[in-house]
């Protein structure tokens, strides 16, 4: 029966390498349910698991999610599983996440799994951004490898930082350095608070040094993705660039949140139907092996048949794939 | 060069973009069997990075690997040019790569300093039994049809996203090519650009009013070899975008044709282009990637990519200068950096925000 005032929602979903983030939003762009999970090099699955938190807590609400938007590394494949009529890269999603909920911000901070990203703004549109290039020194997946190496749980790395009064120096300009830095400090006897904060400070000299480098940094400044929940690093920030820094309690949803806010803007209704947890998808490798250049096409397939491909140099080499697979 | 008189010699060179019909003109007039080395492909780069020095810069890997595959399709004298900065020690290394996997061949490098006439000077040392007008003559027009390529394709990249049906220009361009390889006078070469460039402008196209206009500077080889970019400019057509470049093969000849009687006349034309951001030289072709940088964020562009293999030095001297271009214009440039991994997804990303950005921008100035 159709419902008078019936509400529609927006789906957002950003698979990164480390965490996949998923977020519905009303009209209002209010946050409904949202779910933060590990992606443990499975977006497949970790997207069904995502789409079952979300579903337990939209379980009360009256409307239906008619648009879905997909970001994050893995927004290909997952944007295609979940025909996601929006498929968009995670710095536009970080942009509009962060300016739907700050129109006035003028720096963009954001520190995730594997990268890491500098969005300046401009009289609310994006005037530049960087993000960062080979190399994953100084992002989330540092600090959490380093805390396993101190046996600190990364929960209670922040804090831990906060403790310190005399941060050990340690060379954040590549991981190795930086470890071999750590191991050596931790062997001289500094105490472990110490190694920590130096290490957030390695984070932020690292980020302004490499991804912020020749951007002016204006206030109000907004400091999110994984990273922005461990408050050493926000006071290192602070302190580095003698402001105050804005960190949302969503900020590690914020690319979710700005795929959805995406979706809803510039996407056509379309009923979202969550049954697609109980499809089996699959992803394949084929090679074409019609010229010298040998495109491995990456195929997903969808109970068995050919849903979507990508990797391919040319037409052909996709046409192959689908009958390969469909016979 | 000396040789024994009973080798047969078979010539061949490294790719880049669609020059080798350039080439094969030129050293057509030498009388020797020239082999072209097939398409690069991502066997290429596999055989070229296996025996390059990891850290070298891309276009080397590239490079070799062309060589490896000509070699092993029977050329035995092999061709390679030089410039100011790494480039001109490719030869020596590639050289000793090449001889130590045991090959049997003769490799010939050209100046570092060069101007049209010690190139031509040089190639003419092949094989001195020629007559010397006859290599003048091929130069000429292999110059001609570079010229006539580099004309065709300024009109696919600034065409080729607006097209109505998708492909017709691309097919059209394919013949195009195939003629011109064949052309034998410079009034072929003429009439067969002429009569091409009239198909190309029958083709219909849409353009919107509120187009963005993007120019791509950076590295002479990456800008030139599409392989080595992942095909970027296709990439930007994809999206909708009108891509402007200015280096080209004939460009640099031009620029150069002073060389040797000016002091430093190459370098002085760049320069003049980059003030005030540069003071000085920065090697390679950095000096001009801040140049026409500079020209674009005058000339009201809507932003520039910036595209170097890992590593260059010239082009990586250059990207402070840019900065500041980027600041005192209020004019983005995204930086991309090229090595052998062949995965695209990176540098997609990247576009694609650089492409939303610039279209959020344009719609905000628009209102």
């Amino acid at each position: 029966m159709p419902q008078k005032n019936k509400q529609y929602y927006s789906l957002g979903v950003d698979i990164g390498s480390i965490s996949t983030k998923a977020v519905v939003i009303d009209q209002n762009k209010k946050i409904l349910a949202r779910a933060y999970l590990w992606t443990q090099g499975d977006p497949i699955q970790a997207m069904k698991n995502v789409l079952k938190t979300v579903r337990e807590q939209l379980q009360e609400r009256p409307g239906r999610i008619t648009w879905v938007g997909a970001t994050g590394s893995a927004r290909n494949l997952i944007g295609s599983i979940l025909q996601a009529e929006i498929v968009k890269n995670e710095i536009t999603a970080h942009a509009i996440g962060a300016l739907t909920l700050y129109p006035k911000i003028r720096t963009v901070l954001e520190i995730g799994g594997q990268d890491s990203k500098i969005i300046i703004i401009d009289k609310g549109i994006v005037a530049d951004y960087a993000m960062n290039t080979l190399c994953a020194a100084g992002t989330g997946s540092f600090l959490t490898s380093q805390s396993k190496r101190l046996e600190i749980n990364i929960k209670d790395f922040g804090s831990l930082a906060l403790k310190s009064k005399n941060p050990a120096k340690i060379a954040g300009r590549c991981t190795v350095f930086a470890e071999s830095d750590l191991v050596h400090k931790a062997q001289m006897g500094y105490p472990k608070h110490d190694i920590i904060a130096g290490l957030c400070n390695a984070v932020v000299d690292n980020y302004l040094n490499n991804v912020g480098k020749g951007k002016k940094i204006l206030a109000p400044i907004i400091f999110q993705g994984g990273v922005s929940k461990n408050i050493g690093v926000v006071k290192a920030f602070e302190k580095s660039l003698n402001s105050q820094i804005i960190v949302d309690k969503n900020g590690h949803l914020m690319g979710a949140f700005g795929i959805a806010v995406i979706a809803q803007e510039q996407g056509t209704k379309k009923l979202f139907d969550f049954s697609i947890q109980d499809v089996e998808f699959r992803t394949q490798g084929f090679e074409c092996k019609g010229c010298p250049n040998n495109c491995e096409i990456i195929c997903v397939l969808k109970n068995h048949k050919f849903l979507d491909g990508w990797n391919n140099r040319c037409e052909v080499g996709m046409a192959k794939a689908k009958e390969h697979f469909d016979k | 060069m000396k040789r024994k008189k009973t080798k047969q010699y078979r010539l061949s060179f490294p790719h880049m973009g669609n020059y080798h019909i350039t080439f094969k003109t030129f050293f057509k007039a030498l009388d020797l069997e020239i082999v072209i080395p097939p398409p690069i492909s991502k066997q290429t780069i596999e055989l070229g990075s296996r025996y390059s020095p990891e850290s070298v810069c891309v276009p080397f890997k590239y490079n070799l690997g062309n060589y490896i595959q000509a070699l092993d399709r029977g050329a035995n004298l092999l061709l390679q040019a030089g410039g100011g900065c790494r480039y001109g020690y490719y030869g020596e290394a590639q050289k000793h790569i090449l001889e130590n996997l045991g090959y049997d061949f003769e490799f010939f490098k050209l100046r570092n300093k060069r101007n049209p006439i010690n190139i031509i000077g040089d190639i003419h040392k092949i094989n001195p039994k020629i007559p010397f007008y006859r290599v003048l003559k091929a130069f000429l027009l292999a110059y001609f049809k570079g010229r006539c390529i580099e004309k065709a394709e300024d009109f696919l990249r600034k065409n080729i996203g607006f097209e109505k049906k998708k492909g017709q220009l691309e097919k059209q361009f394919k013949f195009f090519l195939s003629k011109l390889d064949q052309a034998e006078t410079f009034t072929q070469a003429r009439q067969l650009t002429k009569k091409y460039l009239r198909i190309f402008e029958n083709i219909p196209i849409l353009k919107p009013k509120n187009l963005l206009r993007v120019g791509v500077v950076g590295e002479f080889y990456v800008v030139l070899e599409p392989f080595s970019n992942y095909n970027i400019e296709k990439f930007l057509a994809s999206k909708g975008v009108e891509v402007h470049r200015f280096i080209t093969l004939t460009g640099l000849l031009n620029h150069s044709i002073f060389n040797g009687i000016i002091p430093n006349h190459e370098v002085n034309q760049y320069l003049r282009h980059a003030k005030p951001f540069l003071k000085y030289h920065i090697g390679g072709h950095g000096t001009d990637s801040v140049g026409k940088a500079n020209e674009l964020a005058k000339k009201g562009f809507d932003g520039a990519i910036h595209i170097k293999p890992f590593g260059c030095i010239p082009e990586v001297n250059a990207m402070p200068a840019l900065q500041n271009i980027s600041k005192k214009y209020n004019f983005p440039i995204i930086y991309l950096s090229f090595d052998a991994q062949t995965s695209d997804t990176g540098m997609q990303t990247r576009l694609e925000a650089f492409y939303d950005m610039l279209t959020m921008k344009k719609n905000a100035t628009k209102k």
